[in-house]
């Protein structure tokens, strides 16, 4: 059964944000969280660079339907929101490459089907650079593990097999978890003798 | 199953966050570090190929990333793993001025509510306003006793890894591993790799915990520490209270670490005895002998190691946008020239965005708001020594200044040892326990163009109001500032 989307190949125009350590209040700031939902930020990714600056990729009608991102390096860091996942999902990506991710982003877009691609650094430089004029398309396959450049050029990414295929199959963490009940259940009857903490009557 | 048969390391996922490091979990005749033993002692299952299901002693909740977590597990029909190791509170969009159980804003309200539903119908222990307990999460947790060395503890929230002061194996999780840990008391796991840092020395007057961690991230940068979790060790983390650990550990994620923890000692169990929920009369001993179990064997391996010497740190704010962006006050704003290319572009845009220069000398840069409070120095002895350097004396008149504690425990003590008087009479607003300035998520934002000296953990563009600039600091720095209406050294008042 199918829980989240699935991801195969994906190919679009890259956007282009060479910034490094875009932090998740970059990609959507807090006064958006307050919301108990899971959709509507995509409207508001990259709030604060676009509303700042005109020519922000985003804001450009050539960049219309990307669903590239390619950005620099430590992408994601800051707080742990997943809002920033569904603000970029939201807002039609469905693949990031950078340099370098930062962990709790790495996990949480594992989650939401967003492909994240670590890509040596001067092939991310050399993207950033040509992707500048919106016409940069990029294909970026999940099966294969390649990004293959518009000149035919195909580089390789490392991707950790597990999670592979649960991207493939759009399959969620639950049900696997729970497929070892009765391990969960052991582990806690034994633990029990060393438990000093609970909740109860907080 | 030992580590020791897990024979192919899963592929790396990225070159530089995350990745793995089997040789070093070891088998019983390794030395093992700190975060290797809690790992062994939760791993659930080891398969090869497959991340680990790992178990999860304690989870706590906030209104900002529980409400989806609760509607996909009702979505599947299922129930809650185990409410007893679950706590919540509410914090990060909740007002903190007096009527705060009227919540203007329509979105935050509804938040609260379904917080406050959702923990009724799951039999979740909530902690709501006024119940003598609510507060920061993570002020709230350590407090009641319920952080507790060797543990494993995730809420959806980075500053997590505050909770590592008690060792502890504490770390920020999204919404969906928040439903993940409900559903399961589980978590897909892959083992992080580790780092020592090592703190040397002794602090000098007017420098404290805060500083020690902003000097740490400024020398490895926001990404330093990506993949791995912090063992920090030293005489002079030994000498730290258990508030001072918290500091620490909170920040670990800003130099991009996991998670930060602290082995437990004497100070530790210190603490701990006769909270809420610390372990009873009877069972103590029995705890304490299994805590000291979590703390590093002698030859234990680290993936990376830093030393920092506190002997000569001299108090830190940060001058740019994000918290590695820093200087000692007294030393200016680096040359551009002298920075890596990268680091040069980032600093630029910084510096516009601050409205600094490079060579500039921070001290003496005029600032009109002035922040005490959040997770990382929003605590009992943050406050006092925030009172010590107010008392007898007057915020500057051009600067509003705000002291939020930590929680309603915090605040209880503050009026017990009269510092609430002190804040009034100096001229600071003295407010309800919550998250409140840190992140503009609430009614306490500084406004767009102002400057702000925080003792919070961020610096982000934006991140305490659109288009605000923030400076982060110790609390007696900001105190300091706030006194003269300038950023200055509290080495003067101490």
């Amino acid at each position: 059964m199918s829980l989240i989307p699935k991801v195969t190949t994906v190919t679009s125009k890259a956007m282009p944000v060479p910034m490094k350590d875009v932090d998740t209040d970059l990609i959507i700031p807090a006064q958006f969280l307050t919301s108990i939902s899971k959709d509507g930020y995509g409207a508001n990714v990259f709030r604060r660079l676009r509303d700042n600056d005109p020519n922000f990729p985003i804001n450009r009608k050539e960049f219309d339907g990307a669903s590239i991102l390619v950005t620099d390096s430590n992408f994601g860091c800051g707080s742990s929101r997943e809002h920033a996942v569904w603000a970029l999902t939201g807002a039609g990506f469905k693949v990031v490459i950078a340099k370098s991710f930062s962990d709790i982003f790495y996990n949480n877009s594992a989650k939401n089907a967003l492909l994240l691609v670590v890509l040596e650094d001067k092939v991310v430089d050399e993207i950033l650079q040509s992707a500048k004029n919106a016409d940069y398309e990029v294909t970026v396959d999940l099966e294969s593990q390649t990004v293959v450049l518009p000149d035919g050029r195909s580089y390789k990414f490392e991707y950790d097999q597990f999670r592979k295929h649960c991207m493939l199959n759009g399959l969620d963490d639950i049900e696997y978890i729970r497929s070892h009940t009765a391990d969960i259940q052991e582990f806690r009857n034994r633990q029990e003798q060393q438990r000093y903490m609970t909740t109860r009557g907080a | 199953m030992s580590a020791a048969a897990t024979k192919k390391a899963p592929e790396k996922a990225g070159k530089k966050s995350v990745e793995t490091a089997p040789e070093s979990s070891g088998s019983g005749a390794t030395a093992k570090n700190i975060v290797q033993k809690i790992w062994d002692a939760h791993v659930v299952t080891r398969i090869e190929g497959h991340p680990n299901v790992f178990a999860i002693d304690l989870m706590l909740l906030h209104e900002v990333t529980s409400a989806q977590a609760f509607q996909l597990i009702e979505t599947r029909g299922i129930q809650v793993f185990d409410p007893t190791r679950l706590l919540a509170t509410i914090d990060h969009s909740t007002p903190t001025r007096q009527n705060r159980w009227e919540i203007y804003d329509e979105a935050a309200r509804t938040q609260v509510e379904t917080l406050r539903s959702n923990c009724k119908k799951h039999n979740i222990p909530f902690l709501d306003f006024d119940s003598g307990k609510q507060g920061i999460v993570h002020v709230v947790g350590p407090e009641l006793g319920v952080t507790q060395p060797g543990m494993t503890i995730v809420c959806g929230d980075s500053h997590t890894s505050t909770h590592g002061a008690f060792g502890a194996l504490a770390f920020g999780v999204g919404t969906s591993e928040v439903a993940h840990v409900m559903a399961t008391g589980c978590l897909l796991q892959k083992q992080p790799q580790s780092m020592k840092v090592e703190f040397k020395g002794r602090f000098r007057r007017g420098v404290y915990a805060k500083d020690a961690i902003l000097k740490l991230i400024g020398e490895i940068g926001v990404g330093g520490a990506n993949g791995h979790v912090i063992e920090y060790v030293g005489e002079a983390v030994r000498a730290m209270s258990m508030e001072e650990r918290m500091t620490v550990c909170n920040m670990s994620i800003e130099c991009g670490a996991r998670a930060g923890l602290i082995a437990p000692d004497e100070t530790t169990f210190n603490y701990l005895k006769g909270r809420a929920h610390a372990p009873c009369a009877e069972k103590w001993d029995e705890a304490v002998e299994y805590w000291k179990s979590f703390a590093s064997d002698e030859n234990a391996k680290y993936d990376k190691s830093v030393v920092i010497d506190l002997d000569k740190l001299e108090p830190i704010v940060t001058w740019g946008t994000n918290p590695a962006q820093s200087v000692s006050l007294g030393e200016r704003i680096p040359k551009l020239e002298t920075m890596a290319a990268n680091d040069k572009a980032v600093a630029v845009r910084a510096l516009e965005y601050t409205k600094l220069k490079e060579q500039q000398v921070l001290e003496g840069t005029p600032v009109e708001w002035a922040f005490v409070g959040s997770c990382t120095n929003g605590r009992i002895e943050d406050l006092r020594i925030v009172a010590e350097i107010l008392k007898g004396r007057k915020v500057n008149p051009a600067v509003t200044m705000y002291v939020v504690p930590g929680s309603e425990a915090v605040m209880k003590r503050c009026q017990e040892e009269g510092l609430d008087e002190i804040f009034c009479a100096a001229g600071a607003d003295f407010r309800m326990p919550g998250c409140s300035m840190c992140l503009a998520m609430n009614d306490d934002q500084v406004p767009p163009g102002k400057r702000c000296i925080s003792s919070s953990n961020r610096n982000f563009v934006g991140r305490q109001g659109p288009d605000s600039i923030t400076h982060l600091a110790s609390p007696a720095t900001v105190a300091a500032s706030a006194i003269a209406g300038c950023i200055t050294s509290p080495a003067q008042y101490v």
